[in-house]
């Protein structure tokens, strides 16, 4: 352990650079870290790599869960396998129906388009991937998954599960990738609701059943059950994705905005496994792409807004 | 273990208390979680600040930066800061009584979490649900327990 220097028990004061300088110097470095990693630069790829090192330590922190789904999964009874079996084989079912005529659909969709052919699949390719570590508290609703830029994973990929939208892609790392759930309080996610084609955004919570419509007028046409689903504007998420359901609405009075709750249909807490999604881009309805922001246009200030006279 | 290897007692106990701190919990026991991380990097640099020093804080805040995905140096400044704090009046805090050692540590705490709070403000996440903050609390409470435990890795002085 050279690291530390070679003797412990030296007096504190009086040699080498004293506990505040070296405090300077240390603040110094985070700062110019810092500035780095969020304006782009070589920082971010020490980053990449500082990710890939990190990897080990987050599979061996979700051992202890890991290996406790392994064990409960183990020791299922031979009913309850059967049970599920069962359930899954009517899902199958009940799916088919659904897609049975889906086909026809699609062509008789073209049709109306005016295109000749049926449209390319939606979903150009997609990607099964396993959650390693969930890190869901009130600031951060994170889960890290186990493909990376070497699977072809990129940042802003939708993320789903069998039931609606889980979240995008965050960060990305050589094997392993960081996942901004829907909950999360920094995500937003513009959504319709189904019923009406009523447009708004929905802002995660920090709490992982709940989503908040915090911009929705006191008189909007929402109720509760209402579903809720990404509307393709934004430009990461296609439109149609189941997203949530609206669990309470609540009108004041003396307020203007209705307070609005929905929950996520995708199952956070449950999910051992999720789907990366990537889009056709010829589809229509697939998500613009959206290009990358140059730093300049970002450090350059922009030219404030004149506020026109009414005089003149 | 003991005095005879001091920095590979607190290189163990600092990666155990890492590992503690990004483990995954449920929500409601994330919320309560205390620090453990800075709560050992304090007691270190309280009881032995020449085993560990500033560059135990500076190292292992940069660790969690990466372990959990923050701004890289972000943890690594609020904890290089409250090691320099702990090792500055570390020979004042190691003769108080528990409960005032404890007072001190609610400081750190309060001291560690508002410069995240600043670093996240200023790099475009503002957050500030009082949730944040409960941690500081249960750092202080379970101090004692802290005390108690990465003493045992100590002979007595």
């Amino acid at each position: 352990m050279a690291v530390f220097g070679p003797d412990v028990d030296r007096p504190l004061y009086g040699r080498g650079p004293s506990a505040g300088l070296r405090f300077t110097v240390y603040a110094i470095l985070s700062i110019v870290l810092m500035y780095y990693d969020q304006h782009g630069h070589w920082v971010q790829r020490l980053h990449f790599a500082l990710d890939a090192a990190a990897y080990p330590v987050q599979i061996a922190v979700s051992s202890p869960r890991t290996a406790w789904n392994w064990v409960t999964q183990g020791l299922e009874t031979r009913d309850a396998l059967r049970a599920e079996n069962q359930r899954l084989h009517d899902q199958v079912l009940a799916l088919e129906m659904s897609v049975v005529r889906e086909d026809a659909l699609e062509q008789e969709n073209a049709e109306l388009r005016g295109l000749h052919a049926a449209l390319p699949p939606f979903i150009k390719k997609w990607q099964l991937a396993e959650i390693i570590s969930v890190d869901t508290n009130p600031l951060r609703q994170r889960v890290v998954i186990n493909k990376g830029a070497a699977d072809g994973v990129l940042v802003n990929q939708a993320v789903v599960d069998g039931t609606g939208v889980l979240g995008q892609v965050a960060r990305v790392g050589p094997w392993s990738a960081e996942v901004i759930l829907v909950t999360d309080p920094e995500h937003a996610i513009p959504v319709e609701v189904v019923r009406n084609s009523l447009r708004s955004i929905a802002v995660g919570s920090g709490n992982t059943g709940e989503l908040l419509l915090p911009y929705l007028a006191v008189n909007s046409d929402v109720k509760s059950g209402d579903l809720l689903v990404s509307s393709g504007l934004g430009g990461v998420f296609p439109s149609g994705l189941p997203v949530a359901r609206i669990s309470g609405v609540r009108r004041e009075a003396n307020q203007l905005l209705a307070q609005v709750r929905a929950m996520p249909l995708a199952h956070v807490e449950q999910d051992r496994e999720v789907v990366l999604l990537q889009f056709e881009p010829s589809h229509p309805a697939a998500p613009a792409p959206t290009p990358p922001i140059a730093p300049e246009a970002v450090a350059a200030p922009k030219p404030a807004p004149k506020i026109a006279d009414p005089d003149q | 273990m003991s005095d005879r290897h001091p920095r590979l007692v607190v290189l163990t106990t600092t990666i155990i208390a890492m590992m503690l701190t990004v483990a995954p919990l449920p929500t409601w026991l994330a919320i309560v979680r205390p620090a453990f991380l800075v709560l050992t990097v304090l007691y270190w640099s309280i009881m032995l600040p020449r085993a560990g020093g500033l560059l135990l804080g500076y190292a292992s805040g940069l660790a969690l930066d990466v372990l959990q995905g923050s701004l890289l140096g972000e943890h690594a400044l609020a904890l290089a800061f409250v090691t320099y704090l702990a090792i500055r009046l570390n020979l004042l805090m190691r003769a108080k009584p528990l409960f005032e050692q404890s007072l001190f540590v609610f400081a750190a705490l309060m001291v560690y979490e508002s410069l995240l709070w600043v670093i996240d403000g200023w790099s475009g996440h503002p957050l500030s649900t009082p949730a944040r903050w409960v941690h500081t609390a249960t750092g202080a409470l379970i101090w004692p327990l802290v005390v108690g435990i990465l003493g045992r890795f100590r002979a007595p002085r």
